[in-house]
């Protein structure tokens, strides 16, 4: 059996940025900032997509990881396409970040007390409570996150869909 | 036709077109794109019908240069469309405002292959500052009056817009279009004068200050404020290929172009100046050489509307963010001069040092021909060059007074400009005498269009300057490669001035140096299109050079005599 993977991966630690974008809700923006990134080989750990408060506006929170003199690079070209009103590096801001995950473990009937002691503390939901399998529901930080997938993963874990981190800048400042 | 009856997308686009002042397109027809040129016919706009779209792109690049004005581009789609993407590119790259209409299948076709169907926004994002496909004739208005205002704002470049042949065919009520919405697009004017103020005190402390002057000069006509910058500092200036013109570079205090092929003389002067002061220019590769060992020790002003610009290739001590015009003249309002007597001195002496040259004995020289050209044209011609070794030459030697005389592909180096570039200058400046300076394999690579000058009794000449090799490779092939030829030897070109005869048009040709001026003002004199074939010398190169990736220092002024390392950078 492999050994364990670390809580938080060292790409997580050590590089990982998340950059808010507020964009026109026009066809082809989500293509034109993909691009930004694909260009320059920079990687896309997560992307989440919604609408805004206002309409024909949409928020993007992205999550990447690479080196922070191409990102500085990627911002400014992220702003510069006509689609963006503006693209934030909110990395170290004093903001409230979160994700949801569904995990699907695969376990009987009677194996599956350790599965539910780590749902408990990690305030996971149980969200089908099946014959052969559990799905659970959990959200928080990408890292508490990651420490429960950690924790599944030698339990049966079957399948895990991660929604992507978002986040919101707390007080009056614009995300 | 009465006055209620509700107009086609196409009737409607062409409205607008005339609404943003446009007198030509350059197009070609298709099956996607008939609505769009049956609405033409009613209008005043002139179709300018080229023979491949790619020239129609580089043709209404070289009327934009030349004028400031957005050129416009008309194609069907499918291959039509695809071939404007060099054309898309090479304006992207140097800054330069078009409007690319590109016909489409129906929409309820789109992405079903119909057809001549293209995913036409898919495959040029990379290559435009924005595009639309348009899936409403309502939208007409909008996008057309938000497309030439971004193509010519800020930093201008190349937008496309995708129109399905059901919208350009159906009906569109939707009135035009004055206010635009754009919350996304900020257009810089000035830069927060505190910067400027404390560009200002850089520029006085500086001992040895240089100005590096780029396209961005050209494009917002600052030269008059360069001038006036460079006398009351007492400051040298240098241009890239792309800033040739934006200041006049027969100035006293104007030692020509900078970089790769630059003059010795400008670029001792970057090599030893102790603050270098970029007007709309980008730090390019061709320009910097080795960038970790680029004015190491000088101070610098960076200068551009483009934010993104800032610390891209390395980091300035000042970035100004604006026009470069308005940031100019905001800075001369506060500009003290500094103490620069020694430093003329020094630059007037490697100019006497390391003067351009050439010999003027032993076969025909490039060199020696584009010498002339200047001459004979006295220095007032708009040239259009295309790339490779003439178009080095050409910037040596043809100086560049006045802006928007200078038109080349940099960024992109795209061969095939030259030619279609000077037909859209024409077309642009009737009155303007518009030199086409290009290489035998460049000039093949659009040629077609040859038609088009003839078909228009356009007076514009074209120059070929031929060695019967791709020169520039050539040229690496020799000095870094051991001389191992590969793919450069253009055997089977045709006679050129048979060529330029098929088509109707004059050609001269040019053997030996005593024929140049004679045959140059033979053009000259010609009335509809001329064709100068100059037969120069097989194996000449291009020096001053700096090899790619190697530091400014590093430049070669004369012929070497051993072999060289191969160069470091990647072109």
């Amino acid at each position: 059996m492999a050994a364990p993977e670390p809580a938080t991966p060292a790409w997580r630690r050590d590089h990982v940025r998340t950059i808010s974008l507020y964009v026109h809700n026009r066809p082809g923006v989500l293509v034109r900032v993909a691009l930004v990134f694909a260009r320059r080989g920079y990687n896309i750990e997560s992307l989440v997509v919604s609408p805004a408060a206002e309409g024909h506006f949409s928020r993007m929170t992205i999550t990447c990881s690479g080196d922070p003199a191409t990102l500085e690079q990627i911002i400014k070209q992220l702003h510069k396409l006509v689609d963006v009103v503006h693209a934030l590096d909110h990395t170290g801001d004093d903001a409230y970040e979160t994700e949801i995950a569904l995990v699907k473990v695969e376990c009987g009937l009677h194996e599956r007390s350790e599965v539910l002691q780590i749902a408990e503390h990690f305030g996971a939901k149980v969200t089908d409570y099946g014959e052969n399998s559990l799905m659970l529901r959990v959200y928080g930080s990408s890292e508490k996150l990651d420490a429960i997938i950690t924790l599944l993963r030698p339990c049966g874990l079957r399948e895990l869909i991660r929604s992507g981190k978002i986040l919101m800048v707390r007080g009056l400042q614009e995300t | 036709m009465t006055v209620d009856k509700i107009p086609t997308g196409a009737e409607k686009l062409v409205q607008c077109l005339e609404r943003e002042g446009v007198e030509h397109i350059f197009g070609l027809s298709g099956g996607a794109v008939i609505p769009i040129f049956d609405a033409l016919v009613d209008s005043r706009i002139k179709l300018i019908l080229v023979r491949h779209e790619q020239g129609a792109t580089h043709m209404a690049d070289g009327y934009a240069r030349a004028t400031g004005r957005p050129g416009v581009v008309l194609v069907t789609s499918g291959p039509g469309a695809t071939n404007t993407v060099t054309g898309l590119l090479t304006a992207l790259m140097d800054s330069s405002p078009l409007i690319v209409i590109t016909g489409q299948t129906n929409t309820v076709n789109l992405g079903k292959d119909a057809f001549q169907e293209a995913d036409v926004t898919g495959i040029t994002y990379p290559v435009v500052k924005h595009s639309y496909l348009v899936k409403d004739a309502r939208d007409i208005p909008r996008v057309m009056r938000e497309a030439f205002y971004i193509a010519n704002t800020g930093r201008p470049g190349p937008v496309l817009i995708d129109i399905p042949k059901d919208i350009s065919s159906g009906p569109c009520d939707a009135p035009f279009v004055e206010e635009i919405s754009l919350p996304g697009y900020q257009v810089p004017t000035h830069a927060p004068q505190e910067r400027v103020e404390a560009a200002a005190r850089l520029l006085r402390d500086a001992e040895r200050p240089l100005l590096y002057v780029g396209q961005g000069a050209v494009i917002s006509n600052a030269g008059k404020a360069v001038i006036e910058l460079a006398e009351r500092l007492r400051a040298p200036i240098v241009n890239t290929l792309l800033g040739k013109g934006a200041a006049d570079e027969t100035h006293p205090l104007h030692l020509g172009m900078m970089g790769m092929h630059g003059t010795a003389y400008a670029n001792k002067a970057v090599v030893h100046c102790d603050l270098i002061f970029a007007i709309g220019a980008r730090w390019d590769d061709r320009v910097t050489g080795k960038v970790d060992e680029f004015c190491m020790d000088a101070k610098k002003i960076h200068l551009d509307i483009d934010t993104a610009e800032f610390n891209k290739v390395l980091r300035p001590d000042i970035s100004l963010q604006g026009d470069a015009r308005l940031v100019l003249e905001d800075l001369l309002a506060v500009l003290e001069p500094g103490e620069t007597t020694a430093w003329i001195e020094r630059c007037a002496a490697w100019r006497r040092q390391y003067p351009l040259k050439y010999p003027k004995k032993g076969g025909l020289r490039a060199q020696h021909v584009l010498d002339r050209l200047h001459h004979v044209t006295e220095g007032k011609a708009v040239i259009t060059a295309d790339v490779g070794q003439h178009q080095m030459w050409a910037a040596q030697f043809l100086k560049t007074a006045a802006n928007r005389h200078w038109i080349t592909s940099g960024g992109a180096g795209t061969m095939g400009f030259g030619w279609p570039a000077a037909i859209g200058a024409k077309f642009a400046r009737p009155d303007a005498e518009v030199w086409a300076v290009v290489g035998d394999g460049g000039f093949q690579m659009t040629m077609a269009e040859l038609a088009t000058a003839a078909v228009h009794g356009l007076s514009a000449r074209c120059l070929i300057i031929n060695n019967n090799y791709l020169g520039m490779v050539r040229q690496w092939q020799e000095l870094f490669y051991d001389n191992r030829l590969s793919g450069v030897d253009l055997e089977g070109n045709p006679d050129f001035v048979k060529l330029a005869n098929a088509y109707g048009i004059e050609a001269f040709r040019i053997r030996r140096a005593a024929d140049i001026d004679r045959q140059l003002k033979a053009a000259r004199s010609v009335k509809g299109p001329a064709l100068v074939v100059a037969e120069v010398l097989k194996e000449d190169n291009v020096f001053p050079m700096i090899p790619a990736g190697a530091p400014v220092s590093h430049m070669i002024i004369d012929p070497p005599r051993h072999r060289l390392e191969k160069p470091s950078g990647s072109t």
